[in-house]
């Protein structure tokens, strides 16, 4: 008798996503698939509203990453009041939006890496669950918890300050920014008291890193064997070839690091980028038209980004860089656990470009708004901490959206984390008769190195239990787990 | 001078869904509230939800009250006693439970605040600023309950019955 086992929803995921793992009469997986349940009628609501509203409105989308969506819409715009396709801000607008940006790319890979990956390193896929968390995290390693809390905090003060508040932040507005930063905040982030000062912050990103770094030497057989199988990757890159994460030209590389997509303007995306429906799954699978629904499918986020850029124009992360390269040969790397070394290269890449803005006279002074002909189409692309978001609006000759387009981070991802979960789903399930928890993280484990945000955006407390469902060959439920 | 308890009210949600914003919005009430009495021992916080560094931003306070919309079936709201948590918190883990947030707190800094969760009930979860109109009427009582608290200093005492 075959059975299906179902993982649902996914812990520490945002939103609400299931595992089914078939397994045949033998005990042996035929098939995997992550099952995606997002909100997909954000597009249809902002349609009749006036173009200006979207940076504010598309927060709406999600809590997690609000400040991806802001930048993302804002771009998109800049395009629509012709202020030009990322590079026409006036040098205020742009690095005030850049500071901004990489503190929430901060924020982020900071809270995940701390939070949410660490505990799996520190205590093991199969570690008890009750102390697999950042509170574990604290009782046998203090100093690094504190060290993310600490990380955490001073990221979200960069967003606070640059995009004016917390909740539904108003600094991006089409065109440009609307506020400089003030002397005093300025001296605040450089030199405030320790912790929370930006040389601090640069000092504890470069020790995550070499923590990685030891913890990989110790480890090697989990980290370079763990959900590891071929991919396309795709990111913006500077015009150059360097990282960047707010602008660039898209570039996309095979498996073997042949350029598949040479450094396109990404207003001319869907030239090159198609999304697939499959009956399965609410959430779309993005593919590059040229290469086919089969082998055009792509990898995007921090494993993608080291694998397309040629360097990390920042000293310290460019140094860490080259020990990643060298690793493979240069080659890309498509082992999914060094996602995890490659988001902390990006933290550290992260901090010193806050470091780098915060002392360019440019955020305390200067225009903040680029005026020109209006059109009445943009796209705006960013690289938000999860990887490649799109943004593609219309408008009508009322000034009110006509048409918008999403693809965001994890949706990008869809294919490259069915393919990790069912990586790992062989080595884990197979010749199983009984599902454990240390199974069922194994399974997380390997979606969780995308850091994927399902969108849910409310939160609402006493939602979403986690459920494990048993089926049978016949889809009967015969065994039913909650968490 | 009598001491003055340091409060923070911390209201977690995304206004832009609907009832899931009743926390922030009985912030934003609450300001101009608390600047016309003077408080200036209350602290406000709003954010889409509660994440670790809040361990570090309840470490110094007396007493915490997060407030968070409510799906829940209760009365208007309900103000319960938040005991630490140091299980897992809620699967959605890009954000902590105000449990959670006690708990590593107290790993952290080896102190921490009274602390205590005010739900208000919700019932409407669209894409949409404004609140629903039962969930308007329970934010009125609960802003009218929390200001009592708030002058008298004392909030174990109007813990709601479970």
């Amino acid at each position: 008798m075959g059975r299906k086992v179902t993982i649902e929803p996914v812990t520490r995921v945002e939103g609400h996503g299931k595992v089914t793992i078939h397994l045949d009469d033998q005990g042996h997986v035929t098939q995997t698939r992550l099952h995606i349940v997002e909100f997909r009628g954000f597009e249809r609501f902002v349609q009749g509203r006036p173009y200006w509203e979207m940076p504010v409105l598309v927060q709406r989308l999600c809590g997690i990453c609000p400040v991806s969506h802001h930048l993302a819409a804002a771009k998109a715009l800049d395009v629509i009041v012709g202020a030009g396709t990322g590079d026409g801000l006036t040098p205020t607008g742009e690095k005030m939006r850049r500071l901004m940006h990489y503190g929430q790319m901060f924020q982020s890979h900071s809270l995940h890496f701390f939070h949410l990956a660490a505990p799996d390193m520190v205590f093991g896929i199969d570690g008890d669950p009750a102390v697999r968390n950042v509170i574990g995290l604290a009782l046998t390693n203090k100093e690094l918890a504190v060290q993310g809390v600490m990380m955490r905090k001073f990221g979200q003060e960069i967003i606070r300050t640059t995009a004016g508040k917390k909740i539904h932040g108003t600094g991006a507005i089409p065109g440009g920014i609307n506020k400089h930063l003030s002397e005093g905040e300025r001296d605040e982030f450089l030199k405030g008291t320790d912790p929370l000062n930006i040389d601090k912050m640069i000092e504890w990103s470069k020790a995550a890193v070499d923590w990685f770094k030891d913890y990989h030497k110790a480890n090697m057989d989990f980290i370079d064997h763990y959900a590891v199988f071929p991919s396309n990757h795709l990111s913006l890159v500077r015009k150059d070839g360097a990282m960047d994460l707010y602008h660039g030209v898209l570039r996309a590389v095979d498996a073997e690091g042949n350029k598949i997509l040479h450094d396109v303007d990404y207003q001319d995306y869907l030239d090159y980028i198609d999304e697939e429906v499959r009956s399965w799954s609410y959430m779309k699978f993005p593919y590059l038209k040229e290469y086919g629904k089969k082998d055009g499918w792509y990898t995007v986020g921090p494993l993608a980004r080291l694998n397309t850029a040629d360097f990390i124009p920042t000293p310290l992360a460019q140094q860490e860089f080259e020990i990643y390269k060298a690793y493979t040969n240069g080659k890309p790397n498509n082992m999914s656990m060094h996602m995890h070394w490659a988001r902390l290269i990006e933290i550290l890449h992260s901090a010193e470009m806050i470091k780098e803005l915060l002392n360019d006279p440019d955020i305390v002074s200067g225009e903040l708004v680029t005026k020109g002909q209006k059109v009445n189409e943009g796209v705006g692309l960013i690289e938000a901490p999860r990887g490649t978001l799109f943004h593609h609006y219309e408008i009508n000759g009322k000034d009110q959206i006509s048409m918008a387009n999403l693809i965001v981070s994890t949706t990008n991802n869809n294919q490259p984390m069915n393919c990790a979960v069912e990586q790992v789903a062989r080595h884990w399930m197979s010749g199983q008769t009984e599902i454990t928890e240390p199974m069922m993280n194994a399974v997380e484990v390997s979606i969780r190195a995308y850091d994927p945000c399902l969108s849910c955006a409310t939160h609402a407390f006493g939602q979403m239990p986690l459920e494990v469902s048993l089926y049978n060959a016949n889809n009967e439920l015969i065994d039913h787990k909650r968490k | 001078m009598p001491f003055k308890k340091r409060i923070l009210i911390y209201a977690f949600g995304n206004p832009g869904r609907q009832d899931d914003g009743l926390g922030n919005r009985l912030v934003e009430e609450l300001e101009p509230w608390l600047r016309e009495k003077g408080l200036d021992n209350v602290e406000l916080e709003s954010n889409y939800q509660l994440n670790i560094e809040d361990a570090a931003n309840i470490a110094d306070k007396d007493i915490v009250v997060f407030v968070d919309a409510s799906v829940e079936d209760i009365d208007d709201f309900h103000l319960g006693l938040v005991e630490p948590s140091e299980g897992r918190s809620e699967f959605t883990m890009h954000a902590a439970s105000p449990a959670y947030i006690l708990a590593l707190c107290i790993r952290l800094y080896q102190k921490h605040p009274e602390t205590y969760l005010l739900q208000v009930r919700g019932y409407e979860w669209e894409f949409l600023e404004e609140l629903s109109r039962k969930a308007t009427q329970n934010l009125a009582s609960a802003l009218a309950f929390i200001k009592e608290r708030i002058v008298s200093g004392d909030f174990q005492e109007f813990l709601s019955e479970d």
